[in-house]
């Protein structure tokens, strides 16, 4: 496993209208937006995916992926 | 090489006479990237460079054009600021890897587990002995090998004949299964005396040869590239294959837009007007889901020109990806948005 400086991660959810026609987020995590190596990236939820497995070790050290807002 | 030689070669190897090289860009023609690598990182296509702990060592990774007779391009390795004095803990070294499911006629893992070989023109401003370790993730299982660099800032041909594994098999998917490291320095902990042929991994003796050289130790070049690795016992000729052949192949692993020339057409989304939405298929299905980055954020729009904006992904799949760009200033409803020349959109599928 490559080394990696992984210094923010946040869930990624996409907008949907609600009844009201207003842009809600549709509750579905499709992404993280993760910033490795002092560049920002959006990474698929993909285990094949190297940065997806850095950030699943970088979980599994102790933090945190934050809710998508 | 003679003809004659060359066709013996040929015939003598176990393998066919196209297709027959399992490295990718092993000529260093493609670096999509186009960057100066200063830190861990891929450089050429398909070719990881990588420094752990060092505490002086700064390295420069590129393309270069320094190359053999048949050659255009190589990688080259620069050491630009010298380590004092190498640690135990630090490691450098350039990495490729393969996929599992392109090695499957190695039978690796049975009793008829092939030989393959190793070729590579190699120059460098430092003599003396270089490790590469072969080395199977899944069953943590190694070989490591040796080159002697001769004579300094010479172009030499290499070759390194690896025995088939019997035990280590290589999982059939699109992971990497069979990697290899050329080993520029390794402190104590990664050096030692490495079991002869295919064993158990244990880095404290099967990384590097404890007689390796120190590259990082003074200021210097590296530079490689003819990398082939086939089926056999017998290095046949490198074969050349076209610029987009090898293209296409690094493409499944990294694709970087180029320009304006492929940009992504977006439009805006209903209801919001910081939402433009654009879909871009990537020229060849990648290994895995990528990645996705943008190299700046300077967009253009029509009469909003070199705007600043947000990226990102709606969706991403592996065969194509739904742009979301977000930009500061808002040009209307149903308006083409075009992403400036000088905004390359990244999408990394490596190993």
């Amino acid at each position: 496993m490559d080394e990696m400086n992984i210094t923010s991660a946040q869930y990624q959810q996409n907008s949907i209208l609600n009844d009201s026609d207003e842009l809600v987020l549709d509750g579905i995590n499709h992404s993280v937006k993760a910033t490795i190596d002092g560049v920002q990236m959006h990474i698929p939820l993909d285990p094949d995916n190297r940065h997806y497995a850095a950030i699943l070790e970088w979980v599994a050290e102790g933090n945190t992926i934050q809710d998508a807002d | 090489m003679s003809k004659a030689a060359e066709l013996a070669a040929l015939i003598g190897s176990q393998t066919a006479l196209s297709n027959r090289n399992l490295i990718i860009n092993g000529a260093m023609q493609v670096d999509q990237r186009n960057t100066t690598v200063t830190t861990s990182a891929y450089s050429c296509d398909r070719w990881f460079v990588h420094k752990t702990n060092f505490d002086e060592l700064v390295f420069a990774a590129d393309q270069d054009t320094t190359s053999p007779d048949g050659f255009s391009n190589s990688l080259k390795v620069a050491v630009t600021t010298a380590e004092t004095a190498l640690a135990s803990d630090e490691l450098f070294y350039i990495r490729y890897q393969i996929e599992g499911q392109d090695l499957q006629h190695l039978n690796y893992g049975t009793s008829s587990a092939k030989s393959i070989i190793l070729s590579f023109y190699v120059r460098s401003s430092l003599t003396g002995k270089y490790s590469i370790l072969f080395y199977e993730p899944t069953d943590t299982r190694s070989n490591t090998q040796s080159f002697t660099i001769n004579s300094a800032n010479t172009w030499e041909y290499k070759t390194i004949t690896i025995d088939g594994d019997t035990i280590g098999s290589l999982t059939n998917d699109n992971t990497g299964q069979f990697q290899f490291y050329i080993t520029l320095a390794a402190g104590t902990d990664y050096a030692g005396t490495p079991h002869s042929g295919w064993g158990a991994y244990t880095a404290t003796d099967d990384y590097a040869f404890s007689d390796q050289v120190d590259f990082s130790a003074q200021t210097g070049t590296f530079y490689l590239t003819g990398v082939q690795l086939e089926l056999g016992e017998q290095a046949t000729p490198f074969e050349h294959r076209s610029f987009g052949d090898e293209l296409a192949r690094c493409q499944r692993y990294y694709y970087q837009t180029q320009n304006s020339e492929n940009s992504v057409h977006t439009q805006r989304s209903y209801n919001n007007s910081n939402s433009y939405i654009g879909s871009l298929a990537y020229p060849v299905t990648m290994r895995a889901t990528p990645s996705f980055s943008a190299q700046t954020n300077t967009i253009t729009l029509p009469g909003i020109s070199n705007t600043t904006g947000t990226f990102s992904t709606h969706s991403i799949t592996r065969h194509n990806a739904l742009i979301e760009i977000a930009p500061a200033s808002d040009a209307g409803a149903y308006t083409y948005t075009v992403i400036a020349k000088s905004n390359a959109m990244k999408f990394d599928a490596e190993l």
